[in-house]
């Protein structure tokens, strides 16, 4: 589904990304995992063409994303909260994306009326605008907004941040949903190792922007990773 | 410490992504002071002796002070307009070991540093020679000097105080107009005599320099009332966290009959309602309406048919002005979003565009009464209206792709009470003054009507090739893609 090729990155001298080769098949549950600074954010960014690569390119569903504009009706993300709209409320804010994706309000509403759960009554009917809700759940409307419209491959960056223990839980469940039953191709960051080995079925580790694992999750995925980031490796 | 705040707005202005515009406005900026104090230095020079002319009677001394009233009205309101406390980010301050006093007074002395604080010197200090030399009491002109600069400073602190106040109301500039237009008519219609009173009081305090002590109690008195209204907004929870307001709930459904570009539309119209500085260019339209009625009935303008064009543009493109020269910064927070989201640029254009030009049509119907003053005028203001449907719309959409400052819609900046300074002023100018001059070279050299004439063809033009220039601005934007959402995603 997305394939990276000879992707680089660099600011003036200074390379930030730099992956060689990487395949993502449709449908994976996929993880990115790193510290601060390892290019996470920069590699998905790059997916959706919002800054230009170096050299290389990356290919969603073989269209090259910094040539053509056409892999965006089936790709949804939701990166930071410069994704929301301050001065709409959230309904409204789901009914605009609804709007761009080709959903009419009664899709939205279907759609949205499942994650009620998810949303803990703190969401909808709220007559607040986005701007005025708390982070948490500004977070968790702009998540369930990049599931509007069907979307084939959905990006999420550190999802699991600022959410309460309740809704982390919610959100494994609905993300393993997404992956496992409707084919799903969901790509996520996080700097949370358990969270990320409980959901994803591969998990790839950057450093200074190289890849430096690329692991199919198992039992043992966790230690290995815990192990990693320790500096204390099992060889 | 004054040292560091120094440097971190240094570092703030070199630094922010917006630097090369910055220099150049500033540039012109810097042009415009300098004519300034021109204008200044030769009042300053020249009133003695014109007012030894045209008034051989009077003392020019007691004359100068008459128009002191008149000069400190003019003052705040063109300071209300144009001046802003300078910002600071205080925020990440707050919890760094440094006092909020101190914070404070850095900021209002900061402004005391202002040019509107310098300019009157350039007049006075000419005017307060020329007296010396004319052998006035040389102790007298010292004092009245210095009560001037006292008078400008209680001006520079006065203007906050009022920003500040009406910064809580809708219709921001009302208060200002209310409280400087009701001095003058108190004046003019004699009820009460400020100017004179005024005057009186400059030369009392003149020739006993120990009066000195009640222009500095006042000055006192507004800056501690500054210090004590900052200080308030330096907590989190007042107003450097914004309020949570009520909802307004409308769909806005009407606007679905445009087609695709409804849900921008939509959009547009929910920026313009719920934000108080998109909101504030809606107001203007009132304001921009009126403007009219400085020159029409005026019989003196009369026959100045390039004024017609002038106003035209004005009257009928003052929203499109006002909202057009901040296109696509309105919508920098959400920028990258809308970038990754299954949007083509030409819908988003398109939905800005449109709101444009509705927004002439309706202003120039809005306009017809002008018609009471004369056909030319409805004719002017008509041909003004194609010219801005068919140029200026253009012309700003173009320029927004150079766009690369952010503006912050959910939270301003801590001690900025409107948002807006003399740069939006300055882009306006060639929107408004290159029509009217096309209109009065073709107005001189042949007629009134070949003059409309023109104005309406070059916007039939741009009419004609909209799909054409709407094509090649997409393409701008295009280009500029990576370079706005990098600099939308900075603060500064």
């Amino acid at each position: 589904m997305i394939t990276t090729t000879n992707l680089t990155k660099k600011y003036n001298a200074n390379q930030v990304l730099n992956i060689e080769s990487l395949e993502i098949p449709k449908g994976q549950s996929f993880g990115l995992v790193g510290n601060n600074g390892a290019g996470k954010t920069t590699y998905f960014s790059l997916l959706l063409d919002l800054i230009q690569p170096t050299t290389g390119s990356i290919k969603n569903n073989n269209i090259q994303v910094n040539l053509s504009e056409d892999w965006k009706p089936f790709t949804a993300s939701f990166i930071d909260e410069s994704f929301l709209i301050g001065y709409l409320t959230a309904e409204e804010y789901f009914y605009f994306i609804g709007e761009l994706r080709g959903q009419n309000k009664a899709d939205v509403d279907a759609l949205v009326a499942t994650f009620e759960d998810f949303f803990h009554g703190e969401i909808l009917g709220q007559k607040k605008y986005l701007r005025d809700l708390s982070k948490g759940n500004q977070k968790k409307a702009g998540i369930v907004a990049a599931l509007i419209g069907n979307p084939e491959v959905i990006i999420l960056d550190e999802p699991f941040a600022n959410l309460d223990p309740t809704t982390q839980i919610k959100l494994k469940q609905i993300v393993k949903d997404l992956a496992q039953e409707q084919g799903v191709t969901v790509l996520i960051s996080s700097h949370d190792l358990m969270h990320i080995t409980d959901v994803c079925e591969r998990i790839v580790v950057l450093e200074k922007g190289e890849v430096v694992k690329d692991i199919v999750t198992s039992q043992a995925t966790l230690k290995e990773l815990e192990a990693h980031f320790a500096g204390t490796e099992i060889i | 410490m004054i040292k560091r705040f120094l440097d971190l707005e240094w570092k703030q202005f070199t630094r922010s992504a917006s630097f090369g515009k910055s220099v150049a406005l500033k540039i012109v900026m810097a042009f415009f002071a300098l004519y300034f104090v021109a204008m200044f230095l030769i009042v300053g020079i020249a009133m003695y002796p014109l007012l030894k002319k045209v008034f051989p009677e009077s003392d020019p001394f007691v004359m100068f002070n008459g128009f002191i009233f008149f000069w400190i009205l003019g003052d705040l309101v063109i300071r209300f307009f144009f001046q802003k406390l300078p910002v600071m980010s205080v925020k990440p301050l707050l919890t760094l070991p440094i006092k909020r006093s101190k914070v404070v007074n850095f900021v209002l002395g900061k402004s005391a540093l202002s040019f509107f604080n310098f300019l009157p010197l350039f007049a006075i200090v000419p005017f307060g020679i020329t007296l010396i030399l004319k052998d006035y009491n040389v102790s007298v002109v010292l004092v009245w000097m210095l009560t001037i600069v006292l008078i400008t400073l209680i001006n520079n602190f006065l203007n906050f105080i009022i920003e500040s106040l009406s910064a809580k109301t809708e219709l921001s500039f009302l208060p200002i107009i209310l409280f400087a237009g009701s001095l003058f008519a108190l004046n003019h219609f004699k009820i009460i005599n400020i100017a004179e009173a005024l005057s009186v009081g400059i030369q009392a305090v003149s020739n006993n320099p120990l009066l000195l002590i009640v222009p500095i109690l006042v000055l006192v008195g507004l800056y501690f009332y500054n210090f004590k209204i900052l200080r308030e907004k330096l907590f989190l929870d007042s107003s450097l966290k914004t309020k949570a307001e009520a909802v307004n709930a409308s769909s806005f459904e009407w606007t679905k009959k445009f087609g695709d570009i409804a849900p921008f539309m939509q959009l547009d119209l929910k920026l313009l309602w719920r934000n108080k500085r998109p909101k504030s260019a809606v107001w203007m339209v009132f304001f921009g309406l009126l403007y009219g009625l400085f020159f029409y009935p005026n019989p003196m303008y009369q026959d100045k048919e390039f004024l017609f064009a002038f106003v035209g543009i004005f009257v009928t493109g003052i929203f499109l002005i006002n909202f057009g020269q901040f296109i696509p910064a309105w919508d920098s927070g959400y920028y990258k979003m809308l970038m990754s989201q299954n949007i083509k640029y030409k819908q988003y254009l398109k939905s800005k565009y449109t709101l444009m030009t509705l927004s002439v049509i309706i202003l120039f119907v809005l306009s017809i009464p002008y018609v009471y003053f004369g056909w030319k005028i409805l004719l002017a203001h008509f041909a003004a209206a194609v010219y801005n449907i068919g140029v200026n719309t253009y012309v700003i959409l173009l320029g927004g792709s150079f766009n690369r400052k952010k503006i912050d819609l959910s939270q301003r900046a801590a001690f900025n009470f409107q948002g807006t300074g003399a740069v939006q002023w300055i882009i306006g100018l060639p929107l408004m003054l290159l029509p009217m001059g096309i209109f009065a070279i073709f107005n001189f050299a042949f007629n009134f009507e070949i003059g409309i004439l023109v104005l309406i063809l070059l916007g039939v033009i741009g009419i004609i090739f909209h799909q054409k220039i709407m094509k090649f601005i997409t393409n701008r934007y295009l280009a500029s893609k990576y370079k706005m959402i990098d600099a939308f995603d900075q603060d500064n």
